[in-house]
């Protein structure tokens, strides 16, 4: 039983036909990539699981998302649904707080106040994000005074804060340095125990380094999906074949 | 040993003969900064000079009367004032900007209506809003001249300028934040009363410092609403007048130049002394939001 | 065309493969000549052969990790690249084992005779499913690659029957009353035809390589 299930998911910008057909199982504990050149809607499908998209203008959705066999559209209300699913963005974005804020947003906002409880979440959250060591004595300085690598790693801990099942990931190394992302690779590699992990990303690279699933998007479609391994090393489309070895003209 | 990279006054003049006209426009340049310096300076310096040798205890008093010309009811009703027209401008102008930038669509007829409308409100001169003022609220409402008038006026003139300072603060908060907090399931008033606002509150304030600014200086608007009476407000409803109507009646008389220019001073100083504030709240809100 | 600079890098791998090919063809044929004409200076141009096959190996092995490491290559050029790494092994034991016979060969112990024809035969044999293994890479050809395993068998049937004859030579030879002397020429046409058969079998793992480079496949032995 898959943990995310996409049903004949068709979605429009106005009149531009984004996302085509989609039909798509994420299995739990298990890191999925999508990749494909840009422009080919992996992004977009990813900010579907989370009903961001709700927040773009003249954005049309027919067809099914089901998180655990609930539909996440119908049935599940929004700020809930984003309990469950969080999200890692492509540019590292903590709030203007401190540290202890930024980790905290999350649980105060579904209602957690207890001091004791907070501090526990806090400190649970920055460990399995890997960063506790870093900031634990300066918990009360700002988070913008930290580097784009820490700051990223402190955006995952703010999206673990809340306990989600699923993290969606948004190109979350792409602008930072190699050593950084070398940290948040080995992260998600951990996390992927606990959670399960889609990760949109540019660099084919790291979906082969790190993900067990790859889905390979282009033009609104997905055009294959299949185990990293498999989808690498014999790619059944001619397609896929082209994009991974670069040759696409 | 020598910085290779920096340029000796020798290089420097080498290279401006090499290019007359560049040494003509950076002399120009210079040339205006200066005209304004000194233009402020000289300004701030009549002023001073002329007044601060007529400054006085007796300017100060209590009460006012045609001896002492004091200037402290006048002081005491432009804070009223200031306070009075903010408590209303401000809630209105930050709720309007907020919706604007947080809940209408951007590209909606009725938000540029909004903007037009607003715009057009900040170039119209005060006096007309004095006379709106004093043909609406003196006369048509029946509340006289007053501080309430001159307060609710000042307010309509003051709201432009409050809503635009903010729309712009809001504007630049990063949609990063708000992006940030809807995915942690935030709902909108959370994220904007806990991220958005915050983040734009030196923004706001600086919008608001103007607009004291603005408040304070504002004679035309408040003559023709609020009046002339030299005493110290006893409720809504009493005519008053702050600083700068203050200044206007006693050198309109013609009999008290001294202690005019002795106001002037008085005036300047809190101009000053309001800015300096400002700059140093603005400097420590940035500071905070920012690194440390 | 995208990654033109990786293509034309691919295309000097095919060239220098086709290169080592032809030089084994070359070596194994020259391996024999000496039994056709009596001329060992081409012991010697065989031995110079060989250190032009190994040099071509050690170029080769380079290449290809310099390609794996700055091109980092998936699917199709990663098959291709790998296999091409092994297959340059197999070459170079090709032109070893060919040195081998050569060296053999300059003893002049083996006379002409029906023995010849049989391993000229074989060497006619492998040095063909050389040049078509190294063409099924090149032309991605998975069926050309698969009659070259097909042919081995018949290498092995020419090693048998050599086995047998020489089996039934020496019966007779005891059963009668010669010198000796002959026993040498018979043990070296027996290590020729091993030799022989074991270029035969590196040229199928050379196609089995190429097999495994068009479709993903790897085959559980090589021989």
């Amino acid at each position: 039983m898959s943990k995310l299930t996409i049903s004949d998911l068709n979605l429009y910008y106005g009149d531009f036909h984004a996302l085509k057909d989609i039909n798509l199982d994420i299995a739990a504990n298990e890191i999925t990539a999508f990749i494909g050149p840009s422009g080919c809607g992996k992004s977009t499908l990813l900010k579907s699981l989370n009903r961001m998209n709700d927040l773009v203008r003249n954005c049309q959705i027919t067809g099914k998302v089901e998180l655990d066999q609930e539909d996440v559209y119908r049935d599940l209300d929004i700020n809930l649904l984003r309990k469950k699913v969080g999200m890692v963005f492509q540019k590292p974005n903590p709030f203007p707080m401190s540290i202890y804020d930024n980790v905290a947003f999350g649980p105060r906002t579904h209602g957690i106040h207890n001091k004791a409880q907070l501090d526990e979440i806090v400190e649970r959250s920055l460990k399995q994000a890997a960063i506790w060591d870093e900031v634990k004595d300066r918990l009360n300085k700002s988070a913008l005074g930290m580097s784009g690598g820490q700051q990223q790693r402190l955006c995952i801990a703010r999206a673990l804060a809340i306990e989600p099942d699923i993290l969606l990931m948004d190109e979350p190394t792409s602008a930072l340095d190699p050593i950084s992302t070398a940290k948040i690779e080995e992260l998600v590699i951990e996390l992927k125990s606990k959670y399960t992990i889609v990760i949109v990303t540019h660099n084919m690279q790291q979906a082969v380094r790190i993900s067990d699933k790859t889905a390979f998007f282009l033009l609104g479609e997905i055009v294959e999906y299949n185990k990293t391994s498999q989808l690498f090393s014999l790619p059944q489309d001619e397609r896929t074949e082209k994009y991974i070895t670069g040759r696409f003209g | 040993m020598e910085n290779i990279n920096q340029r000796t006054w020798k290089q420097e003049w080498q290279s401006r003969r090499k290019n007359p006209l560049s040494l003509v426009l950076y002399l120009l340049v210079c040339g205006a900064a200066l005209a304004t310096f000194s233009g402020i300076l000289f300004i701030v310096g009549y002023i001073l000079v002329k007044g601060i040798p007529h400054l006085s205890p007796s300017l100060f008093e209590w009460t006012y009367d045609s001896q002492n010309v004091s200037l402290l009811p006048a002081l005491i009703n432009t804070i009223y004032m200031t306070i009075l027209a903010l408590t209303m401008a401000v809630p209105i102008g930050i709720g309007s900007s907020i919706y604007l930038t947080e809940y209408a669509r951007r590209d909606h007829l009725f938000v540029r209506v909004i903007r037009i409308a607003t715009e057009t409100l900040a170039g119209i001169p005060s006096i007309i809003y004095g006379l709106f003022g004093a043909l609406f609220f003196v006369k048509f409402a029946g509340m006289g001249l007053s501080l309430l008038s001159g307060a609710v006026t000042l307010s309509i003139m003051i709201l432009p300028l409050i809503m635009r300072t903010t729309e712009e603060a809001l504007l630049s908060v990063p949609d990063g934040y708000r992006e940030g907090a809807f995915a942690l399931g935030a709902g909108k008033i959370r994220t904007i009363g806990w991220i958005v606002l915050p983040s734009a509150l030196p923004g706001i304030f600086s919008g608001i410092i103007l607009a004291i600014g603005r408040i304070v200086g504002e004679s035309a608007a408040l003559i023709f609403t609020a009046g002339t009476v030299a005493e110290v407000a006893k409720n809504l409803f009493s005519s008053t007048r702050t600083l700068a109507v203050h200044m206007y009646a006693i050198s309109g008389e013609g009999l008290y130049v001294n202690q005019t220019y002795a106001t002037a001073v008085v005036l300047l100083v809190l101009v000053i002394v309001i800015n300096l504030i400002s700059e140093l709240i603005a400097r420590r809100l940035g500071s905070e939001s920012s690194d440390e | 065309m995208m990654r033109s600079r990786f293509e034309h890098q691919l295309h000097d791998l095919n060239t220098n493969l086709i290169v080592m090919g032809t030089l084994c063809e070359d070596i194994i044929s020259k391996s024999l000549v000496p039994l056709e004409e009596d001329d060992f200076y081409l012991v010697n141009n065989v031995s110079k052969t060989f250190q032009k096959i190994e040099q071509l190996e050690r170029d080769i092995e380079e290449q290809c990790l310099k390609l794996l490491l700055r091109q980092q290559p998936v699917a199709k050029d990663l098959r291709r690249i790998s296999a091409a790494l092994k297959m340059v092994y197999d070459m170079k034991r090709i032109g070893a084992q060919s040195a081998e016979i050569a060296e053999i060969i300059a003893l002049n112990h083996i006379q002409s005779g029906q023995e010849l024809l049989v391993l000229r035969d074989m060497a006619s044999h492998v040095i063909q499913m050389v040049t078509d293994s190294i063409d099924a890479f090149v032309h991605e050809d998975e069926d050309l690659a698969q009659k070259v395993i097909a042919k081995d068998d018949y290498v092995d049937q020419q090693f048998d029957t050599i086995k047998v004859e020489l089996i039934r030579y020496f019966s007779e030879a005891a059963a009668s009353t010669d010198a000796t002397s002959d026993g040498e020429h018979v043990l070296d046409i027996l290590m020729v035809a091993k030799y022989l058969e074991r270029i035969g079998d590196h040229t199928v793992n050379i196609a089995k390589w190429v097999i495994f480079s068009i479709t993903g496949q790897l085959d559980g032995e090589t021989t």
